[in-house]
């Protein structure tokens, strides 16, 4: 079961905790808002993952259980 | 315009007062004779392949069957917001013909069990506000429905931030799921629907699904109510039957040479006069021109009208008109209309262009609402369509056409603190 990092733009306040702790998967734009590359998270970088999901300040940024396309 | 089959939903109307009652039940026939009631109701929706006419032109059916499948009480709100500055459709409909739109939302409430029923109109529209009220006064079958006043705004009809609205907050998206038929009005599952669409649920639930497909497309049957404005002759509401070509719409431009026109609003394309000439007005031909029909505004730009001031403004209020939330809408729009009034002055750097191209792809699909991408989408077609124009001034400065009577209307301050 693949995971996949969301944000939720109104929650987020661009802290830019995630693009430090994960820039494998997250990079800022020019006004500092994490853009999430659109892929599951691998197994190796689950961890830093639920690290990033951790840090953020606003609790903006999950980790969610694939959904099916609906 | 003359097309055999209309009018319908705008038939036996005429300024400046509605159809009372009785009138009303003489042209289109009482609703206690409307002979598809509930799920059979649905289900002629569905066979009717009637799309919601608030923008998004999404299936009607599928919406009242997932409302209909909710659980508990459930509610309905009619939305009456229109936000669109260009378009005044909602607003005539419910001046002229309030008993078709509350017709069309009392069956659509008893189809999917709904037992709130709220009809919202905007705050500016006050005589569509009038209409209405009067018109609840003539019928013994609203007893349970309320009249709101909507905040005008650009968003504000947005569904999540309507409901967002009426549940006492303000009037700003709320990230989705939970979507309205899940949770919408006090929690409920929401049937939220566009005031036309209702309208033409009502005449649905007379004439069936087969006579609504008489007209307009295959995929965007019926017809649809559209607002004309610019070099166009009779600027204002009109009835079409979807798949009417564009050419045709804005045929008659008094002579006016016509620059490009608009299809969809604030959120809509720009189409040369070359695309003008096989464009469609029907949701799927305009998908595949880059957006949707929007909520049916078409507006010829002249060619004596300056395209890059008129677009620098309207990006300029839809930046204005974000709601505050979403980072990259609230700062990455904003950078837009300032890099862009920056090129209309002649004081933009050569690279303004791509600036504008790489800050429109960072902010697309970034809100919790569709905001951004309706506005980059805007921007994006003009930067293509007016890019001699936007060259011009970015090497030049104003043209002696930059501050001419606009044709593109943004509401002023001073209307919006009238409201």
């Amino acid at each position: 079961m693949s995971r996949r990092l969301t944000v939720d733009p109104i929650d987020c306040t661009g802290h830019g905790a995630c693009a430090e702790l994960l820039p494998e998967r997250v990079q800022l734009d020019d006004w500092g808002y994490p853009m999430l590359a659109d892929e599951p998270i691998p197994e190796e970088l689950l961890a830093h993952a639920r690290r990033a999901v951790a840090a953020c300040p606003t609790l903006a940024l999950r980790l969610e259980l694939e959904r099916r396309a609906s | 315009m003359n097309t055999p089959g209309l009018p319908r939903l705008v038939a036996g109307l005429r300024s400046p007062s509605g159809l009372t009652l009785n009138e009303h039940a003489e042209c289109h026939g009482a609703l206690a004779d409307a002979p598809r009631r509930g799920e059979a109701l649905i289900a002629a929706i569905a066979a009717a392949g009637l799309r919601g006419r608030g923008g998004a032109a999404f299936p009607t059916a599928v919406k009242l069957r997932a409302v209909a499948a909710g659980r508990g009480r459930r509610a309905l709100v009619v939305n009456g917001a229109e936000g669109e500055p260009m378009s005044s459709k909602d607003r005539l409909l419910l001046e002229l013909a309030p008993h078709l739109v509350l017709d069309g939302a009392l069956l659509a409430a008893e189809a999917v069990g709904a037992r709130d029923l709220v009809v919202t109109v905007k705050r500016s529209a006050r005589s569509a506000h009038a209409a209405v009220s009067h018109a609840l006064t003539e019928r013994r079958d609203t007893r349970g429905v309320r009249l709101q006043t909507s905040a005008d705004g650009y968003i504000s009809g947005e569904e999540t931030a309507l409901l967002h609205q009426l549940n006492g907050g303000p009037a700003t998206p709320t990230l989705a799921p939970p979507r309205p038929h899940e949770r919408g009005l006090g929690r409920r599952p929401t049937l939220i629907s566009n005031v036309e669409t209702l309208a033409h649920l009502a005449l649905i639930a007379r004439h069936g699904p087969a006579w609504f497909r008489q007209l307009g497309t295959a995929d965007h049957p019926g017809s649809a109510l559209i607002t004309l404005a610019g070099a166009v002759q009779r600027p204002g509401v009109h009835e079409i039957a979807l798949g009417m070509p564009v050419a045709q719409a804005i045929a008659g431009s008094r002579g006016a040479p016509v620059r490009a026109v608009l299809v969809g609003g604030y959120y809509g394309i720009w189409l040369t006069p070359e695309a003008v000439a096989s464009a469609r007005l029907d949701d799927a031909s305009m998908r595949t021109l880059g957006a949707g029909l929007g909520a049916g505004v078409v507006v010829a730009l002249p060619a004596d009208a300056c395209p890059a001031a008129e677009v620098a403004r309207v990006v300029r209020w839809m930046a204005d008109e974000n709601a505050g939330q979403c980072g990259p809408c609230v700062h990455g729009l904003d950078a837009v209309a300032d890099a862009l009034e920056r090129l209309v002055a002649g004081t933009a750097g050569t690279d303004v262009v791509a600036r504008l191209q790489r800050w429109s792809g960072q902010v697309q699909g970034r809100g919790a609402c569709h905001h951004p991408d309706g506005v980059v989408g805007f921007l994006r077609s003009a930067l293509t369509v007016f890019a001699p124009e936007f060259e011009a001034h970015r090497r030049h400065g104003p043209c002696h056409a930059c501050h001419r009577h606009p044709i593109l209307r943004v509401p002023t301050v001073r209307e919006r603190l009238a409201a």
